[in-house]
């Protein structure tokens, strides 16, 4: 049985990698007497997979990791079981079950939100409105939004536009950026590539040491719409 | 949540960030109001220092006090501990991330002399004065542990006080009198000097040692005369009934030792000479077997790990260990966990386990027979003969094993080229009984011999604290006197020969066995840029060698002198409960080549009985 949960990362514990979170839920689905099915061999592993990996420093309310399993109960009681065993900076929020032919949700990620805010003692230079303008001028009315995309092999001059579906700016305080991006093995782009080449254009340097950078939802495309991946699998009752 | 001590800037930009957040599995966090306050530290970086049992245990019984609150310190990595320095941020505990100076005692496990450099360092970036005697009220009472306290001479000067001893006995009852002491108004001196009163408590600032014209110490007295002179080991006589963690701490890095530790038991019958852990863990208790299967069960549920070990000097001596490993292969089975099995004899039954435990293909078979030659193994009554070693790896051999690793020790008492010679030789010999007893057609390629040695050092409380050490040349001659006639080997292409530094081994010496005047010289290498001694990247020999210039010290009276049998040590005014008499009988008997039956054979007395416990009251029946 394909089971999908959903759980937030916050605190310190965006500090803790992805590799280490990969182990961190392996001991966790131990601790919780998870039924998770493992692989053959002698060193046998459980059958997990996470969606995205989240970069080191940085929080979410929508991280997500796929598991196989023989046998669980119901939707609320593996909550409930794995709330029980985490830390604090790791909560559980569901856990749903797939489709028996539902490809893994790494295979599928096409899109994620972000909110990208000031961290405490540091201030924006302009306020939201401000940056709103800045947005629609710099990004929203040009009819191509061209930076250069390095990879490890070469450098090459690519459109954002395509890839971000969602732009604004929320006066929360401080100016809060939310995003919306294309994610994935193809297309990844991260939120602050974004923010930091407009950042660029109107003179206000970006310095990724003021900026908390959070992801909130991680979604597939399903038939051309985004869909939420925990909206792609039923609760157990 | 507790608020990280380090700002994000900080941990964004050092490596490895998790390893001073605390907020682990299994870590103690408490209301902080009215608690005695314990920071306990491995000197070493996260990784090593959270696969340390010793520290897992007594945090675990200091934590089940309601009034003390225990957390863990560890050396920060050269980045961050830059950033300290430079941006004046003081170290930290990783539960509260306070300052480690906030607590009332700092505590040090001290597994390896070459961590010293790093114990000044915490002392420094805790804003802790180095030497005890310019403590003031203000500071934490500094606190050691662990073997290299069987001769804490070398650092004394840094320390407060020392716990000689198994930290399961005692530490109640200084906490009790630190907090009497404490409401009754008592400052940090008059607390020392009552806790040195207490059975195992070492307080360096009460003795006074004095020497000879030639170095030697003429005696070793304490200052005032309600203090003891002597300063006893302390030993859990019941480990079955001991406190033991059931929920250790699991970290989010992968430390070294990532799984759970089943500590078996506890001391060692073989008394092997060279060996200190063999000598100051006696006698040998073994834990009850249904315990440990408690134990493990609830360990493997608390921490989620997905391998367990087990944890003793000589795993095949414990006595039910064919129950353990039965329900263990069948729990762990069940619960895909694996088992690792360090410390086994290879025999028909280990390797019978070792085949349900591990893939044959890829895993080896390790021999630790010390000496290459009979002669010199019975010197240091290591009771492995040649049959033992041909008829273990033959066994392995038909059982599909081709890998083999051999450990070794240079520089042991007596050693001549012959016993060097015999390192080869006996590689050459399995190697050539893997090619005449396969088949061509069973093998799996060419079988693997891999010969390990390292230098020997002398250590404190052992027959072997007699005897003298060689200077570095003297020891790489060795190593390609074994490396040259591996060479000359039939079958050397299926032999390979890693040795040892040399340097490390020469300081190791020093420090070992060293007295009070070597405080300087640890101080000036810290000064001079010294620490992750114990990291090869790390280690500079020259430092160490300017160091002893530059503080008048010679190393060759701590390594290459003979020392008398009447010479009083400088950890001799501890008594570890095996006698002096003992460790000199058994030192005139290695150098005539006479071995000594194990514990369960015939009892020797050593002295280790007046502890009430263990394998000299067991039934020999």
């Amino acid at each position: 049985m394909k089971i999908r949960i959903k759980f937030r990362k916050w605190g310190v514990m965006k500090f803790v990698g992805h590799l280490d979170m990969m182990r961190y839920f392996q001991k966790a689905m131990r601790r919780a007497n998870i039924d998770i099915c493992y692989s053959e061999g002698f060193s046998p592993h459980q059958i997990m997979s996470f969606a995205s990996p989240l970069g080191v420093g940085l929080t979410s309310d929508g991280e997500y990791l796929d598991i196989e399993v023989n046998s669980l109960a119901s939707s609320a009681e593996a909550v409930d079981a794995l709330n029980a065993v985490m830390v604090e900076g790791v909560e559980i929020l569901s856990c749903v079950k797939l489709p028996d032919h539902a490809k893994t949700a790494m295979s599928i990620v096409a899109a994620a939100d972000y909110r990208l805010s000031y961290k405490e003692g540091f201030e924006s230079p302009c306020s939201a409105d401000e940056w709103r303008e800045i947005i629609q001028r710099e990004f929203w009315d040009k009819p191509e939004f061209l930076i250069l995309k390095k990879t490890k092999k070469s450098e090459r001059e690519l459109d954002l536009k395509p890839f971000v579906y969602r732009f604004e700016v929320e006066d929360c305080g401080s100016p809060v950026f939310v995003l919306s991006v294309s994610t994935g093995s193809t297309d990844n782009i991260k939120p602050e590539l974004v923010l930091a080449s407009v950042c660029e254009k109107c003179g206000y340097p970006y310095r990724e040491e003021e900026i908390q950078i959070h992801r909130t939802e991680v979604y597939a495309r399903e038939n051309g719409r985004l869909v939420a991946l925990s909206d792609m699998g039923e609760m157990i009752p | 949540m507790i608020k990280p001590a380090l700002s994000d800037e900080i941990l964004l930009k050092i490596e490895k960030p998790a390893r001073y957040i605390g907020n682990e599995v299994n870590s103690v966090v408490k209301e902080k109001e009215g608690k005695l306050r314990f920071a306990f530290c491995f000197p070493d970086v996260y990784e090593i220092g959270m696969s340390h049992l010793g520290i897992q245990i007594l945090y675990d019984m200091f934590n089940r006090r309601e009034d003390v609150w225990c957390e863990r310190v560890y050396s920060p990595w050269p980045d961050l501990a830059a950033i300290l320095k430079e941006r004046q941020i003081p170290l930290f505990c990783l539960e509260s991330q306070e300052p480690v100076k906030n607590a009332d005692f700092l505590g040090f496990t001290l597994q390896y002399e070459m961590c010293y450099t790093n114990v000044l360092q915490v002392l420094e970036l805790s804003r802790i004065p180095l030497w005890a005697r310019d403590r003031t009220e203000s500071d934490p009472i500094v606190i050691g542990g662990g073997p290299c306290t069987y001769n804490p001479e070398p650092i004394a000067d840094f320390f407060d006080c020392f716990y000689i001893g198994e930290g399961e006995t005692r530490y109640d009852e200084l906490f009790d009198l630190y907090r009497s002491m404490k409401d009754q108004g008592k400052g940090r001196a008059e607390f020392l000097h009552e806790a040195a009163k207490l059975e195992g408590i070492y307080v360096p600032s009460l003795y006074e040692a004095r020497y000879h014209a030639d170095g030697t110490i003429a005696s070793f007295q304490p200052i005032a005369p309600d203090i003891p002179a002597q300063v006893k080991r302390q030993v859990v006589s019941d480990l079955t009934q001991a406190v033991y963690p059931e929920k250790p701490v699991v970290p989010f890095l992968k430390a070294t030792q990532d799984r759970v530790v089943l500590e078996i038991q506890r001391g060692c019958i073989r008394g092997c000479r060279f060996c200190q852990a063999g000598m100051i863990y006696r006698p040998n208790r073994e834990k009850d077997v249904d315990r440990l299967k408690e134990q493990a069960f609830a360990m493997l549920a608390s921490t989620g790990h997905e391998e367990i070990s087990l944890s003793s000097l000589s795993s095949s001596d414990y006595n039910q260990l064919g129950e353990l490993l039965d329900y263990l292969i069948e729990e762990c089975d069940r619960k895909h966990i694996n088992i690792s099995l360090p410390s086994l004899r290879i025999d028909a039954f280990s390797l019978d386990i070792m085949k349900k435990v591990q893939d044959v293909k890829k895993s080896s078979l390790t021999f630790a027979p010390e000496a290459g030659s009979q002669r010199l193994r019975n010197v240091i009554n290591k009771g492995l003969t040649v049959e033992d070693i041909l008829g273990g790896a033959g066994q392995a051999f038909a059982g599909g094993w081709n890998k083999v690793k051999l450990y070794f020790m240079l520089g042991l008492p007596t050693e001549t080229e012959v016993d060097m010679r015999a390192i080869p030789e006996l590689a050459n010999e399995i190697a050539a009984l893997y090619y005449e007893t396969v088949p061509k057609e069973e093998r799996n390629g060419r079988c693997q011999i891999t010969i390990s040695t390292s230098f020997f050092v002398p250590k404190p409380f052992t027959p072997f604290q007699w005897a003298t050490m060689q200077e570095k040349g003297e020891y790489l001659r060795r190593a390609k006197i074994v490396n040259d006639h591996m060479k000359e080997q039939l079958n050397h292409k299926s032999i390979r020969y890693n040795w040892h530094e040399a340097d490390v081994t020469v300081i190791e010496g020093v420090l070992a066995r060293g007295d009070r005047r070597l405080s300087n010289v640890i101080l000036h290498v810290y000064e001079h840029g010294g620490v992750f001694d114990a990291w090869s990247d790390f280690f500079d020999y020259g430092r160490w060698l300017n160091a002893f210039d530059a503080c008048g010290i010679d190393i060759d009276f701590y390594n290459t002198r003979e020392r008398g049998e009447d010479e009083i040590f400088p950890w001799d005014f501890i008594d570890v409960g095996v006698s002096r008499e003992f460790l000199l009988r058994e030192w005139r008997a290695a150098l005539a080549g006479d071995v000594t039956p194990n514990c369960r054979a015939r009892c020797s007395g050593c002295g280790a009985k007046q502890y009430g416990g263990g394998v000299c009251y067991e039934d020999p029946n």
